[in-house]
């Protein structure tokens, strides 16, 4: 059962936040450290205004989400489709999932300096590193919840006539959709870590750029803000796709 | 029972898990509209025969021969979780066309099973008892001629039990069909069936035929469901004496010979 704390209590989660800035802000009133190397929350506070105010800051964001998001599309585009085959078959996987393995253990940051060599800068490498982030979870994830679909959905889909694109449609797609979107959220976040990444290194723009940018300038109140930017995007990502385990026939992935 | 053509055959049907046979040269024939039992101890194939039945797998030899549809009940979470008590027993209207008629049906046999306003809930919504009404209602729905029902009650507990079973009775009563059910409740084969198969170990033959001349449905004490309870006991070796200290009776039993 869901429990009723966070959902009558909605406030209560800002109470984390709110300790974590009066401590942070106590903490650079005092001059502990010295501010060149803490900023004080008003002075990232104001930084972050001017920066949304230039438009510059927009634009990264709007730069790192299209990347997470063609990135993200093309690694369930490419990663479902590869999972159901897989996940129907035991030969498939003996023969696939030690590479599939291979690549989900190789870290997608390993992959910048040919993505750069063979992308160059911008967009393309950054989607490719995101594709290489995410793909192989998903195959393995999607795998994993077709080879584990009970055998007797199959035998009453089969009682009832149910087959080929209907069979499809109608028992495995349902049957591992609870699997495959807690996947979905996973892969997101894993996307929206490796943007940053990719920015830093092979962007001039996107939110990892900013990071990269403002830490080149030593302006640490907008490192400090791009950071708070890049965590609440992150959080406001996972909560639109929380809401996918929402839909009444999914439910029963969750509940039970 | 020969002369009339069985809707359901297995004819000298053999089958093995690999190097392990499971069952030898088994013949069983199911008339329209005849409830069949099958008992015997854990492990002896009982679901294998019935999986024979629906086709779901192939004998190794012999042949099994099934006029009309064919459903299967099963032991427990055979409704689509992702759909509606409403949307599963749909799905076993699809040979409706797809109009307000199939509506009105689903509606009909949710009513039929005691479900009326549950349509609209999930199946995790529901009672293990009521899911088993739901699936029943599902399976009856497609207008079935055979129904085979896997253990269909054997996750619930005892009343639930004893309450679905004479729900099972009431619905065969008003809807008749023909009926293999595999169950290791020896009780409900009694009270349910017209004729119980007692199978022996692996590999599985037709120890005991018990037949129950008594117009059905019938309460579980009926003396003769007590009488066929303790027939197929003996039949399983489970029980010597006969009820009320009647002297023991040695197996093979006169009538089991006669069977054969």
């Amino acid at each position: 059962m869901t429990s009723a704390g966070p959902r009558t209590l909605p406030l209560l989660g800002l109470a984390g936040p709110l300790a974590l800035v009066l401590v942070w802000a106590a903490a650079s009133s005092l001059g502990l450290f010295p501010s060149s190397l803490f900023p004080h929350p008003g002075t990232v506070a104001r930084g972050l205004v001017t920066e949304l105010a230039s438009g510059r800051l927009l634009q990264d964001v709007i730069a790192s989400l299209f990347r997470v998001g063609v990135g993200f599309l093309l690694a369930i585009g490419v990663g479902i489709p590869a999972g159901l085959l897989l996940g129907h078959s035991a030969v498939a996987r003996a023969a696939w999932l030690p590479l599939v393995n291979f690549f989900r253990n190789l870290s997608p940051l390993a992959w910048i300096p040919f993505a750069i060599l063979w992308l160059g800068i911008g967009d393309p490498p950054a989607i490719f590193l995101i594709f290489m982030a995410g793909v192989f979870p998903v195959v393995i994830a999607t795998t994993a919840a077709v080879a584990g679909i009970p055998s007797v959905y199959f035998r009453v889909a089969r009682d009832l006539g149910l087959d080929g694109w209907r069979l499809l449609r109608d028992v495995t797609l349902p049957a591992i959709a609870p699997q495959v979107i807690t996947t979905l959220r996973v892969t997101a976040g894993l996307s929206w870590l490796v943007v940053v990444a990719a920015e830093m290194i092979a962007g001039r723009d996107g939110l990892g750029f900013a990071v990269w940018d403002a830490r080149n300038g030593l302006r640490i109140d907008l490192l400090a803000a791009v950071m708070v930017v890049i965590g609440l995007l992150g959080v406001a990502i996972d909560r639109v796709l929380r809401q996918l385990s929402q839909i009444p026939s999914v439910r029963w992935g969750y509940e039970r | 029972m020969s002369a009339v053509t069985p809707l359901l055959h297995l004819d000298a049907v053999s089958y093995a898990f690999g190097p392990v046979p499971v069952l030898q040269a088994l013949d069983v024939r199911v008339r329209a509209g005849e409830f069949v039992a099958i008992v015997g101890p854990s492990g002896c194939g009982k679901t294998t025969i019935l999986n024979l039945c629906s086709g779901w797998l192939t004998p190794t030899a012999g042949t099994v021969r099934r006029a009309g549809r064919a459903r299967t009940v099963f032991q427990h979470d055979g409704l689509f979780p992702w759909l509606t008590v409403g949307e599963n027993v749909r799905l076993g209207l699809r040979h409706l066309p797809p109009t307000t008629e199939r509506d009105e049906r689903t509606i009909d046999w949710l009513a039929l099973v005691g479900l009326e306003g549950f349509a609209q809930h999930y199946p995790h919504q529901l009672s293990g008892g009521m899911r088993q009404r739901a699936e029943l209602a599902r399976a009856l729905a497609g207008e079935t001629d055979l129904l085979l029902m896997d253990e269909p009650f054997s996750s619930l507990d005892y009343l639930t039990r004893l309450r679905l079973r004479s729900e099972l009775a009431r619905l065969l009563h008003e809807q008749p069909r023909t009926v293999v059910l595999v169950t290791h409740d020896i009780e409900e084969a009694a009270q349910l069936a017209d004729r119980v198969l007692v199978l022996s170990d692996r590999p599985a033959r037709v120890r005991d035929e018990v037949t129950i001349d008594v117009p059905r449905p019938r309460e579980p004490t009926h003396a003769a469901v007590v009488q066929a309870v303790h027939r197929i006991l003996t039949g399983l070796g489970l029980e010597q004496g006969t009820p009320g200290g009647a002297p023991v009776r040695a197996w093979p039993t006169p009538a089991e010979s006669r069977s054969r």
